[in-house]
């Protein structure tokens, strides 16, 4: 176990010795596994890893999704690891998620503006037309057109989607987003322009991230502090330029090895590149 | 390059002249593919790269003449093994699973799930031998599973489908691949649902069979790292039509077209990276040693 991620400001999120199982027909399986960090006010956590390492259940763990088996998730001093959806509900607003597939995350029958008000309405804005109005600026705010209000997911490109996915995290004015993956299932060209709103909202607002991603340039370009999980542990971490120039794990390693950036790739069909790179785990 | 190497020397194993692609959908006629022209020689790897919908699978599909006939109109030729497969729809069904393979993009959904990965690779090789016996086949689908790094590839030859990985299973479609010995593959994204290092994994197995034994591969991806590292040359598409074309080195350092820049600036930046190294340790240490 590597040392915590130093905390640049007052701690928003603190995850301790968490715990994540399901249930199996073999027993449970432990998805995560005694993991620990800490994500600042307006910090940017990134946390790499490959298919099965636990990532996604670890975000859904902290927007309790899912009710870890043991250890701490203290949300501004609040513990939520076990809080009960009573409790949960009103803490609920400060952490939001923005979801990996863009196609099966919005409700196909309400149009952008009704997808980015309901949550204004669970919050508690009880005026339609105050809220009309709110959902118009967040649409505005990630980049959409004033045309886009009355259109229905279907009309839109999954860049717009994710979008629409965005404002409507904003909507609840939340201290941390998580990104499950919110860039995996978009073209380059289009991902580069989520990658930008994203760091744009970030400057504007202070809101915090936390970065769940498989692909090491979009963690280069999105968050401060990186982890790396293998098996459900936390197996290297470190701030995000230290862990990819000088990675020590030998997973790590080969994580790096495996990320093909092709401005820094010489020579022709230079398969020397992928030699050291070890074979998949078979699952 | 190509009269220094004489591995890529002969006539093409796939010439592609002027291939257009109208689909036929319920929104009426799509061109998806708009006057195509590209070459595939033994030892190369030629590359189609491109964002979703611009005419590269569509493309990979066409030349293997894999689309819905009656729902897709080729024209122009495309010429494998001498003959033309969109003048003759005949030429495509000979050639395919003897002269060229196809690696499908999604390796969980390709193969069949209530059949043993022996049955589906005993037919692929009977197609090409069909005077092969069932244990001949055996001895030769269990060579294959070895060449392409299936661990126990004699009591793996009885397990199905999803007793296998992602990475495993794709190379067990290499290997139905290869057991029509073909002298062309054609890869349809073939790591995209892959982990990197699985997808490395494959890649230096596809690189590895290329050098021993000069297979000529048309790669389609989206990923301009991969494209980079495999390929001769690439031929970057947009709106069905290639922007630009040229070497691997050429299209990634010296981009001429705006469209081609734009994708190489929106690829996230990994960067270099201190690779002999072991850690965090600063190399003037090793200086002061030495």
């Amino acid at each position: 176990m590597t040392e915590l991620p130093t905390a640049t400001g007052p701690v928003l999120l603190s995850v301790e010795d968490l715990v994540v199982e399901y249930a199996t027909s073999r027993g449970p399986f432990r998805a995560v596994d005694h993991v620990n960090f800490r994500i600042p006010q307006g910090g940017s956590l990134a946390i790499v890893g490959e298919s099965g390492c636990g990532k996604s259940t670890l975000a859904r763990a902290l927007v309790r999704l899912l009710k870890p088996e043991s250890g701490r998730i203290i949300l501004d001093g609040t513990d939520i690891a076990q809080l009960p959806e009573r409790r949960l509900r009103p803490l609920r607003r400060h952490v939001q998620m923005v979801f990996q597939d863009p196609y099966g995350s919005l409700d196909p029958h309400l149009t952008a503006q009704q997808i980015v008000a309901e949550p204004l309405h669970v919050h508690g804005l009880s005026d339609r037309a105050q809220r009309a109005r709110r959902a118009a600026e967040l649409l505005d705010q990630v980049g959409l057109p004033p045309s886009a209000l009355d259109r229905r997911p279907p009309e839109f490109s999954g860049g717009q989607r994710q979008r629409i996915g965005i404002a409507r995290a904003l909507a609840s004015r939340p201290d941390l987003l998580v990104c499950d993956e919110a860039t995996s299932a978009l073209d380059v060209s289009v991902q580069a322009q989520v990658l930008d709103l994203l760091s744009e909202l970030q400057k504007d607002t202070g809101i915090a991230y936390l970065v769940i991603a498989h692909h090491l340039g979009v963690v280069r370009e999105i968050s401060t502090e990186l982890l790396v999980m293998r098996a459900g542990r936390i197996i290297e971490s470190g701030p995000t330029a230290t862990v990819l120039t000088s990675p020590s794990d030998p997973y790590t390693r080969a994580l790096r090895r495996a990320a093909l950036d092709p401005t820094t790739i010489r020579g022709v069909k230079p398969r020397h590149l992928l030699t050291s790179a070890p074979e998949g785990t078979p699952t | 390059m190509a009269e220094e190497t004489p591995v890529t020397a002969g006539p093409p194993l796939l010439e592609a002249t002027d291939l257009q692609i109208e689909l036929i959908t319920a929104h009426g006629v799509v061109r998806a593919v708009d006057g195509v022209s590209f070459t595939v020689r033994r030892g190369e790897t030629v590359t189609l790269i491109g964002e979703s919908g611009c005419g590269k699978s569509t493309t990979a599909m066409g030349v293997l003449r894999l689309l819905p006939e009656g729902l897709a109109v080729l024209s122009g030729s495309v010429r494998i093994a001498g003959r033309d497969i969109v003048a003759d729809p005949d030429a495509a069904r000979a050639v395919r699973g003897r002269t060229v393979s196809l690696i499908p993009q999604d390796p969980m959904t390709a193969l069949s799930p209530v059949h043993t990965i022996g049955h589906q690779l005993g037919d692929a090789l009977r197609l090409r031998h069909p005077g092969m016996t069932r244990t001949e086949a055996r001895d030769k689908g269990v060579e294959l599973l070895a060449q392409v790094r299936i661990t126990e590839p004699r009591t793996r030859w009885k397990a199905y489908p999803h007793q296998f990985s992602g990475g495993m299973l794709q190379r067990i479609l290499i290997a139905t691949a290869l057991a029509a010995e073909p002298e062309l593959l054609v890869a349809d994204e073939p790591t995209s649902a892959l982990d990197a290092t699985v997808q490395a994994s494959v890649l230096d197995l596809l690189m590895e069979l290329q050098e021993r034994t000069g297979i000529g591969m048309l790669m389609i991806t989206h990923d301009l790292g991969v494209a980079r590292l495999v390929s001769d040359r690439i031929h970057v598409m947009k709106d069905g039509r290639f922007v630009e074309s040229g070497s691997a080195q050429q299209i990634v350092e010296r981009p001429a077209e705006p469209y081609t820049r734009e994708l190489l600036a929106a690829v996230p930046r990994v960067g270099t990276w201190d690779e002999d190294g072991d850690g965090r340790s600063e190399p003037v240490a090793e200086e002061a040693a030495s």
